[in-house]
């Protein structure tokens, strides 16, 4: 199957992934044979076939609607690269 | 004195008869740290301090009188993807290089609880993608048995330091093949429960239905103990099961009179290198020998595994990876002008080409258009997986297989190609796919490389695995061979 | 050339949930930044959703009240996209298989009924808040609170059954009453507790090609909506005249400038590449949990109205507005059983009862008159122990106190005056100090006998019971 550069420009976009010129043509043909490869699933018929979805049998695992506090806010903001007044500091959102 | 090379259980036994303290057996993986690590580059952080103050208040404790439980002062090494609170959890990539997570994962607080000194977080393959811990945003480890050569991936820094006595055991993960085939590589027990068994509360997600948390161990009853300690019904994780959790050390030293076999054509004869298959073929052949009975198989979908894992765990890891923006935690691109540059240029300098590779493969295989084509088409192929097991437990108690189609290679010679890359994982991947247990155990050599043997179990069925590779390892006494450092280190083996 | 709006709309409610729809965290409204976080909703690398049953059992709820359809069997999908305000760079949601599905929603217009269809309620978790220092469209940078991050809500979807800014007001009212009947939310849009978009097109009257839509966001009341509909529909019908195409967009209503403005797409390519959550296990309904969920439904809105109509006798709009709170009408409900009049206790309400509700800004549940006051208050007026005028009075005062009419009564000393003989003398004596009123009356103006009514009321503070006033000053002046 092939991959275009174009597909290759585009999934990186989705995905918010800066590359290079050059990282989009070795991309593009190392996606291509990996997407080549994986061809060869369609020489199954899948038709009735229902996807797995979930590996583990289970269904409806819920929790009860009891508050329990995990983090300090101290410890919430701990991580945070930028931070201001106990919010999150994040770069101008509109370009 | 020389702990570093006791075994989990051999260790236990000797503090619990106060013969010798933590303390003593930390200090001695510390030097024997100081020794190998030059060469072997395990560990991505190694926590002395910590450890040794650990070390300490266990003593305490057991000098007032605590009766030492199996894992109790046992020194361990934790993959650096999984969440120890407040110490440094990497996934051994740029991007959170920096993170300190303020909670731990389940299965470390379990360890802590019963009282293991963790001594450092391993290196691995970067977000636990790859067959040889050569996608590490860091470094590469080194094979103990050459260093020339790699370790495995993605557990390769927790494969490496357990071959190399620099811990008495490890945590790793295992994805499509990453505790099995770098402890096939290494020459130690690597074992990967059933989806579900384990907690995955504070495992750094790559795959999410894929992943499972394991041991990596010296022999099968230090497996079997640390087992005992990890698995169980967590709240926290929605996927984990509530299976009775036997005492896996019951299976060990276990006759296997009766127990068939099954040993499935397709792993034989799929790219498999010929002095791997001698030496997995004779392995069964003296299983057969000591009262296992061979039942052959066929299964016929299991080449179809890896190409359908090869789009299921990029999908799950391309969705997996957003949370990387730099926003909350982790490396941030310090001078982007608005938040959409921030996004690209934080995760294109944060993550590593494999990285890069799979996430784009798996927004691929999700978008618009191509959902159904690839990964609906690839969760369908997964059902006829599981079916091929399914039929094939029929008539036989497990399955052994070769765990990889090579021993170890050298370093850099399969990281050009990333489809040759995934090839390592052809005889592991089916397995996680079915969401089945299975172990690899040290079953030969081959020009001084260990390899690997896979003897893989019905679901929650650890304890017949075990029961298997017991005797096996009882039979080739393979655990007692240790990597030569030989001259270019001070310590010797 | 006319044209015929086609508007849908699409709102957001939060869930009164004390948890967050994944985790543990608590959901209180206006709490300190970040201080309700946990590793799950910060989406902290290694964390797991666990799903809040209750949560479940509201959207269940909220869709049986709509009257949709319940899936038998739904996963938790992810919707994946890039925003800051996202924790883990995707919603959890249902995508391919929502909870509720072919519903409605009746609404009275101009007195006709008209059924706006539901197309689907499913459950979501809601984004973090972002907060923009200065304008959205110039600010430096932002900040974020993710305290919102995972509070659960229910995503409620109609068709593009509604024509006009005024029925789509309706439609938003009527669903609110039916929601906050329901009790699975507050439903506050000042608040953010309950939020709408419209997605707004036009086409040529008698068409049946819809035209290109907006949607339009950043309504944060009722009336907002409204306008911003009616903003839409006239700037839409201006570029259709010039022959111009309406791109389709999102774009912000502006509140202050009251109009709408382009918004550049939030997600720049909105593939969300859903896929069911491997985190989440799947959810199976069965007919005895849902029935069970429908049993513990209260009377909604419409059957309420309905049956005020018939069993009380009361015209549809005071049934309208008595049911127009699920508190309002219990308290109706109640008076009417201790005190069996409906009609008297509507006009009550509906003068009295409402009227100081609205002038003191208090809620009915914290009314201090109970429905046993307000039944003794008007057995009071039944039996011609006060006058209504005098009830009037003692009303505000137990609205104020909370207190038994009886005892305010007799405190006040306001016990009507219905002794004949007392009430003789007032009027010999009024109609003793009023010769021209009484002249004006027996010359013909009716409206005489009102001021000497008035006069004796006065001289009695009140008290004296007007009808017999009435008759006997009718009587005496015939």
């Amino acid at each position: 199957m092939e991959i275009t550069k174009g597909n290759v420009e585009h999934v990186a976009e989705l995905a918010r992934l800066e590359i290079t010129e050059h990282e989009k043509d070795i991309f593009t043909e190392q996606l291509s044979n990996i997407l080549d490869y994986v061809e060869m699933l369609n020489e199954l018929d899948t038709k009735e076939v229902s996807p797995t979805s979930h590996v583990v049998p289970l269904v409806n695992v819920f929790r009860e609607d009891e508050i329990k506090e995990v983090l300090k806010k101290d410890e919430a903001l701990k991580n945070a690269p930028e931070k201001e007044d106990g919010y999150f500091k994040v770069p101008r959102v509109i370009e | 004195m020389k702990y570093f090379g006791l075994k989990v259980h051999e260790a236990h036994k000797l503090i619990k008869d106060r013969e010798i303290s933590s303390e003593q057996l930390t200090k001695s993986i510390m030097d024997r740290i100081e020794d190998v690590e030059g060469i072997v580059h395990g560990y991505v952080t190694v926590t002395k301090e910590y450890a040794l103050k650990k070390a300490r208040e266990m003593d305490k404790k057991i000098a007032e009188g605590e009766e030492p439980g199996p894992l109790s002062g046992i020194p361990c090494a934790i993959k650096d993807n999984i969440c120890t609170k407040d110490i440094l959890t990497t996934c051994s990539s740029k991007i959170l290089k920096n993170f300190k997570p303020p909670y731990s994962a389940t299965v470390y607080q379990k360890l802590e609880e019963q009282g293991c000194i963790m001594i450092g977080k391993t290196n691995m393959d970067e977000f636990a993608m790859g067959s040889s811990t050569e996608n590490s945003g860091f470094f590469t480890t080194r094979n103990p048995w050459d260093p020339a050569r790699v370790p495995g991936g993605s557990s390769g820094g927790s494969s490496a330091v357990v071959a190399a006595d620099e811990a008495l055991f490890a945590l790793g993960s295992d994805t499509g093949g990453s505790i099995r085939q770098p402890a096939s590589f290494c020459g130690v027990v690597g074992f990967k429960p059933t989806y579900g068994r384990v907690s995955r509360y504070g495992l750094i997600a790559f795959a999410s239905s894929l992943d499972q948390i394991g041991p990596i161990t010296k022999d099968v009853r230090d497996c079997a103990l640390i087992l005992n300690a990890i698995c169980g019904h967590d709240p926290m994780d929605s996927t984990s099961v509530s299976a009775d959790v036997p005492d896996f050390t019951r299976f060990v030293d276990k006759d296997i009179k009766g127990i068939k076999l099954g040993v499935p054509k397709e792993y034989y004869t799929m790219q498999i290198d010929d002095s791997v298959k001698k030496e997995t073929g004779e392995a069964v052949t003296n299983l057969a020998n000591i009262g296992a009975e061979k039942v052959e198989l066929e299964m016929p979908y299991t080449a179809y595994a890896l190409p359908a894992y090869y789009l299921i765990n990029p999908a799950e890891a391309s969705s997996n990876l957003a949370r990387y923006d730099g926003i909350r935690y982790g490396f941030t691109y310090e001078d982007a002008e608005n938040l959409l540059e921030a996004y690209k240029k934080t995760r294109s300098s944060g993550f590593g080409p494999e990285v890069k590779r799979r996430i784009m493969l798996g927004t691929y295989a999700l978008s618009s258009g191509y959902y159904e084509d690839y990964y609906l088409k690839a969760q369908k192929v997964r059902s006829l997986i599981a079916r091929d097991f399914d039929q094939a437990f029929k008539n036989c108690d497990v399955i052994v297989t070769p765990t990889a189609p090579t021993v170890s290679f050298r370093t850099g010679e399969k990281i050009d190609d990333p489809l040759m890359m995934y090839l390592n994982d052809i005889f592991t991947v089916p397995v996680s796919m079915a969401g089945l247990p299975a172990v690899s155990i040290p079953c030969g050599f081959v020009n001084g490389l260990p390899v690997g043997l896979q003897i893989i179990g019905k679901p929650f069925d650890e304890g017949t695995i075990i029961k298997v590779a017991s005797a096996f390892e009882r039979m080739l006494a393979l655990d007692k061979v240790k990597p030569l450092f030989g001259s270019y280190v001070r310590g010797g083996a | 050339m006319k044209f015929e709006p086609v508007i849908g709309l699409e709102i957001h409610v939060e869930l009164l949930t004390n948890t967050k729809i994944f985790c543990g965290c608590s959901t209180t409204f206006g709490a300190e930044p970040n201080s309700q976080t946990c590793p799950v909703c910060l989406g902290l690398p290694g964390s797991r959703p666990v799903l809040n049953k209750r949560a479940v059992e509201f959207a269940i709820r909220a869709a049986l009240a709509l009257n949709c359809n319940i899936v038998d069997y739904t996963t938790f999908d992810r919707k994946n996209y890039f925003y800051a305000d996202l924790p883990k760079g995707y919603q959890i949601s249902q995508y391919f298989y929502p909870t509720g599905t072919n519903g409605y929603v009746d609404i009275n217009v101009n007195g006709e009924t008209k059924r706006i269809r539901i197309h689907q309620l499913h459950l979501e978790e809601d984004t973090g808040k972002l907060l923009h220092v200065g304008d959205i469209l110039a600010s430096p940078y932002s900040r974020v609170d993710f305290n919102r991050a995972g509070v659960p809500l229910v995503e409620i979807v109609t068709e593009p059954d509604i024509k006009n800014s005024e029925e789509a007001r309706l439609f938003l009212q009527k669903l609110r009453t039916i929601l906050l009947y329901t009790g699975i939310s507050d439903c506050k849009m000042e608040e953010g507790s309950m939020r709408c978009d419209a997605n707004i097109s036009i086409m040529p009257k008698g068409s049946k090609t819809f035209g290109n839509k907006t949607e339009l966001k950043n309504m944060n009341s009722f009336r907002s909506v409204q306008r911003g509909i009616e903003y839409e529909i006239t700037r839409q019908s201006k570029i259709l005249k010039s022959n111009q195409e309406v791109i389709p967009e999102t774009r912000h209503w502006n509140e202050s400038k009251g109009s709408t403005t382009a918004m550049r797409s939030k997600y720049l390519a909105s593939d969300y590449r859903c896929f069911p959550d491997p985190n989440v296990i799947p959810l199976e309904t069965d007919k005895d949990w849902i029935d069970q969920i429908r049993e513990a439904l209260p009377e909604l809105p419409d059957e309420k109205q309905a049956r005020f109509v018939k069993e009380y006798g009361l015209p549809e709009y005071d049934a309208e507005v008595l049911t127009s709170t699920k508190e309002l009408a219990d308290f109706y409900d109640e008076t009417v059983t201790l005190f069996n009049e409906p009609k008297t206790v509507s006009n009550w309400f509906m003068g009295e009862l409402m009227g100081l509700l609205n002038n003191e800004k208090v809620e009915i549940t914290q009314c201090k008159v109970t429905p046993q006051n307000l039944a003794n208050l008007l057995q009071l007026i039944d039996k011609g122990t006060i006058s209504g005028k005098i009830a009037k009075n003692v009303f505000e005062e137990m609205f104020k106190d909370g207190k038994d009419p009886q005892a305010i009564v007799e405190e006040k000393g306001l016990i009507q005056i219905s002794d004949t003989a007392e009430l003789e003398k007032v009027v010999e004596e009024v109609v003793e100090a009023n010769p021209g009123p009484v002249e004006d009356f027996k010359g013909g103006k009716k409206k005489a006998l009102g001021f000497l009514v008035g006069q004796v009321m006065k001289t009695t503070k009140g008290k004296a019971n007007p009808q017999m006033v009435n008759k006997i000053l009718g009587d005496k002046l015939k």
